[in-house]
């Protein structure tokens, strides 16, 4: 990944800046925070296809996890298949982070808004990648959908973490509290469908907490 | 016979992959392999017993995940699993055809879990976990025991400690690394291998991650660092998924012919892991089985480290920094006292970013509990700098507890010469691993002599041998004394490290300050001496970083020495600065405490504050200055004018100009009320109550911050011991809400009458009234306004 590809907007935006622009001083830690991290962070992802069936709110992928959610039934309808994900910036934005809070908190806050719009981009990436081989067999892939999203409970981390070993493959485990650690960490289920439907990549839009202040406006 | 006496014999091999072999017959995703070594063992021994005809003098038992952490909720005990598991390896080489004893290692794998402070597995819970796979292991009639796939130095530590201190069985450990040559926590290859080599086990290496072509430029820099037996067990390529299915590309043939050029560059054991089947170790046993042993040649380097890299002593002057001590320094004392471990912390990264490469840590106190100190400090150093750290104590246990906790291979000061000093340190070091500085004094003191200092060195470096300690983790002090009490001090101790160095053939270590103790303007003599030592031989000097007299000896003698590469390092320090020392004035002389308060201007807020201090009394200062300048920032913040990082920027600055205020009327006269400050058990993010933290003591609230993952009765305790009347808890999920619930609970029932003021990601007003929490904090400021309201 590289500088030009994280967007600041989306760092001021976790920043809680709506669509002000914040002053120079700001503007020029982020910049160097989203460089500290490209520098020092290792990113990782894994993805896996497996079958699944959508029915009255319950998903049942490869058969054996079974998840009841409404919210992923609809992300998910017409769905035969899904793509399993997970990705991970690694333990370094931790450190970083964790750092700062000690040296100088307010970059600690710009460090942790910026670790979390490199692990977004790096998914969206991640997601084209993927998308761009689908395409090959005529297949289109539905906006991610992470556990803890609506009522697609949390609990199914677990799943997710065992299903794609993550822990060996890409290093993310999962606290007894299920918190992902490294703490700047995506699971996804993303449906394969055979219909192009517009796709955001970015699930914001789509999250049903319309008064977030952190909510992505509609003309950015 | 013992696994150890075929090594360097000839070539040993270990078996390949057993997780792809698991589900061609029929082992589900998600399914616990484990599980198969009782209810379908047949499989594995098959799987086994092919392995052993292929040419496998060593397999691994199906135990990678059979520890408690990853195990619950299963029919079986771990005892259970493992003995199942070794029977069937056994029985396994039993059946095969072949002509070779079959070696059956108990293995090991991670938990799953990422130890603390990153994480919230506690070490000890790791080593309590592995602890029990090792005795069940060696019970069952294990040969050794393998630890593998380890991505995290500390708890492969974790793993080792476990199995030597509980099993007699021989301990080989794999970790795995990406095409940096890096763990997933950072390590390096070299300080990977410092610190399994100073932890005794019998053979090392990598395995799973890369395949045999990208691992051979890997052997090779572990090879050249390592002086024990090395081990190398790739996938078979690279994995790549095709129609749903993770395959892997190598085949035997291409494999065994990629292994023989890392066998050759002087490797003694191989096998295969993710992917590998009996097949390529057929091909890479035919291959390789003929292949002559390459001697190890014992690299006698003297290396500490920290848990990112290795630091080598003795290849060029290092610079150990020495301000992480109490002596003579009442700020740090009480810093100590009040466990400030922020101050602590701002002293090792100024050291860090002075150039210090190894932190001397030192927290001795007459009235504090050394041990406790010693270990949080050191923690907490350790989860946000990664130099490796000189563990400076004369405290036994202190030594011992902070050295098995420590992550990484640690600098130790120190030993003396007296029986009793080696007796105690020498068992230690050997078992933990590390570097000791050895002082040259004994029971008759520190001798005048630098012939007698020489031949206490001799001494400690001969009893050190006979515990197995190699002269290479040895740094030799000739310790320096002050010249104002005998002149002819400093060239005695001069002599005495020109004759250890020379004739001891050790590394040197020296702190440096000692030398003009009770003179005026130490710093002249200090630095001066330092190049002098240099000159006859230090390796390591304890110096004051933040000393720029002594960075200017240090990269001076650097250049001078022909140690810096066309003065690279020189240059970089000093090139284009200009050399008069008088600084220009301030472009941002004219501005306000208020406004550099409100723009986040920290350097201005504290020459302000100066400024306005020879106008008017502090606590004017404080009510009709600062506070007003937060206030005003805080308004705007609430309004939405003013965002979170530059509110936090007026916060440093108000704190900046907060320190210049208490240096006149002391940091107690403007202390408020004690608030506790906490992120909740389970929750191991705690930006959000760092940055309360920040606000809070701007508005001089004593805050006490008892961190992250603090359980309830901690925090109720606390608040009962200082009768703390406000108590913030911050909770990120709703997993972890609910431990926010019983703190409040738990507070309500012992400590009445203490309010409770709640925050966090998840956290609404409505899901604060519903667990009982007096206020809801919805912003950063929200609860100093609330702090106001109530104390």
């Amino acid at each position: 990944m590289e500088l030009k590809d994280v967007s600041l907007k989306e760092v001021f935006r976790y920043l809680g800046y709506h669509n002000n622009v914040p002053d120079q001083m700001v503007q020029k830690i982020a910049f160097d925070c989203v460089t500290e991290l490209l520098d020092n962070c290792s990113m990782k992802e894994i993805d896996k296809r497996y079958c699944c069936t959508v029915e009255n709110g319950k998903i049942i992928i490869d058969n054996h996890m079974i998840i009841e959610s409404k919210n992923l039934s609809k992300n998910l309808a017409d769905c035969k298949e899904v793509i399993l994900f997970a990705a991970t910036i690694g333990i370094q934005a931790d450190r970083l982070i964790k750092k700062y809070s000690f040296l100088e908190i307010s970059k600690a806050v710009v460090m942790q808004a910026a670790a979390a719009a490199v692990i977004e981009e790096y998914c969206d990436q991640c997601q084209r990648r993927i998308e761009t081989e689908l395409e090959k067999e005529n297949l289109f892939l539905r906006p991610r959908f992470s556990p803890g999203y609506g009522d697609f409970d949390l609990k199914h981390q677990k799943d997710m973490i065992s299903l794609l070993d993550c822990t060996r493959k890409i290093g993310l485990t999962l606290t007894d509290s299920l918190l992902l650690a490294p703490s700047k960490s995506v699971t996804a289920i993303m449906g394969i469908t055979t219909t192009n439907r517009h796709c955001h990549i970015k699930g914001c839009e789509a999250c049903a907490k319309t008064n977030c202040n952190f909510r992505r406006e509609e003309s950015n | 016979m013992s696994i150890l006496n075929l090594l360097g014999k000839r070539m040993v091999f270990f078996d390949g992959g057993t997780g792809t072999l698991l589900q061609q017959k029929g082992l589900k995703a998600g399914e616990l392999p484990e599980l198969w070594n009782i209810e379908k063992k047949e499989a594995l021994i098959e799987i086994h017993k092919n392995y052993y005809e292929a040419g496998s003098d060593i397999v691994l038992t199906n135990t990678f995940g059979a520890n408690r952490i990853k195990l619950h909720d299963i029919p079986y005990s771990i005892e259970q699993i493992i003995m199942a598991a070794i029977q069937n390896a056994k029985t396994a080489a039993m059946q095969a055809c072949h002509n070779k004893k079959g070696y059956v290692a108990l293995d090991i794998g991670p938990t799953g879990k990422l130890l603390k402070p990153l994480g919230d597995l506690d070490f000890e819970d790791a080593y309590a976990a592995f602890r029990e796979m090792a005795v069940a292991g060696e019970k069952a009639g294990a040969d050794l025991i393998v630890i593998e796939t380890m991505s995290d130095i500390y708890e492969a530590k974790a793993a080792v400690l476990a199995a030597k201190e509980n099993t007699n069985l021989p301990v080989f450990v794999t970790v795995v690394f990406d095409e940096k040559g890096k763990l997933l926590t950072g390590s390096d290859i070299a300080s990977t291998v410092a610190i399994l080599e100073g932890l005794n086990v019998d053979a090392m290496g990598m395995n799973c991650g890369l395949g045999p072509h990208q691992m051979l430029s890997l052997a090779e820099k572990m090879l050249d660092c390592c002086s024990i037996p090395v081990i190398i067990k790739p996938n078979a390529g690279l994995p790549r998924t095709e129609n749903g299915v993770t395959v892997f590309d190598v085949s035997p043939e291409e494999f065994a012919e990629a292994m023989t050029k890392i066998v050759d560059k002087g490797v003694w054991l191989v096998g295969g892991c993710c992917g590998t089947t009996p097949e390529h170790i057929q091909a890479l046993y035919q291959k390789c089985k003929q292949k002559p042993i390459l001697p190890i040649v014992p690299k006698h380097k003297t290396v500490a480290a920290s848990y990112t890299h290795a630091v080598e002593i003795g290849k060029k002057p290092i610079m150990i920094g020495e301000r992480i001590n109490p002596t003579g320094k009442s700020r740090f004392k009480q810093a100590l006292r009040e466990k400030d471990f922020d101050y602590i912390l701002r002293e090792g990264f100024s050291q860090q970013q002075k150039g210090a490469h190894i932190l001397d840590v030192n927290v001795g106190l007459p009235d504090i509990d050394e041990v406790e100190m010693l270990v949080s400090v050191m923690k907490e150093l350790q989860s946000v700098i990664d130099l490796p750290l000189q563990i400076d104590t004369s405290d036994i246990v202190a030594m011992e507890k902070a050295l098995r906790l420590y992550n990484g291979k640690a600098m130790i000061n120190s030993v003396n010469g007296k029986k009793e000093s080696m007796e105690a340190v020498f068992p230690i070091v050997k078992k933990y691993g590390g570097v000791v500085v050895g002082l040259t004094l004994d029971e008759n003191g520190i001798p005048a002599k630098a012939e007698e200092r020489f031949a206490i060195a001799q001494k400690i470096v001969k009893t050190a041998e006979k515990y197995g300690i190699s002269s290479k983790d040895i740094i030799i002090d000739v310790l320096a004394m002050t010249i104002s009490s005998d002149q002819f001090s400093a060239l005695e101790t001069l002599k005495a490290l020109h004759m250890v160095k020379q004739k001891l053939n050790v590394k040197t270590i020296l702190g440096v300050s000692n030398i003009s103790f009770g003179l005026p303007q130490r710093e002249i003599i200090t630095a001066n001496f330092y190049t002098m030592a240099l000159q006859n031989g230090l390796d390591a000097g304890i110096i004051n970083t933040n000393s720029e007299a002594m960075l200017h000896s240090y990269y001076a003698y650097c250049a001078l020495a022909g140690l810096d590469d066309n003065c690279m390092d020189y240059i970089n320090q000093y090139g284009g600065q200009v050399t008069s020392s008088v600084s220009s004035p301030s472009s941002t002389s004219d501005i306000s405490l208020g406004t550099a308060i409100e723009k986040g201007l920290k350097e201005r807020a504290k020459e302000a504050a100066e400024q306005r201090l020879k106008e008017m009394e502090p606590l004017t200062l404080i009510n009709e200055e600062l506070i007003p300048a937060l206030d005003h920032v805080g308004k705007g913040f609430e309004k939405g004018t003013i965002f979170l990082p530059q509110l936090l920027m007026s916060a440093e600055a108000a704190k900046s100009a907060f320190e210049v205020v208490k240096l006149h009327i002391g940091a107690a006269q403007t202390k408020k009320d004690k608030v506790i400050l906490a992120t909740v058990k389970g929750d191991i993010h705690d930006i959000g109550k760092n940055i309360v933290k920040v606000l809070l003591e701007n508005y001089s609230y004593d805050v006490v911050d008892l961190g992250k993952d603090v359980s309830p009765e901690i925090i109720v305790e606390t608040a009962i011991a200082q009768n703390i009347k406000l108590v913030g808890l911050s909770a990120l999920m709703t997993t972890t809400v609910t431990n926010m619930e019983a703190t409040i609970q738990l507070l309500k029932k012992k400590k009445p009458d203490c309010k409770v003021v709640v925050g966090g990601a998840v956290l609404t007003q409505e899901y604060a009234d519903s667990i009982g929490a007096d206020h809801y904090a919805k912003d950063a400021m929200a609860t100093v306004y609330y702090a106001q309201k109530v104390l």
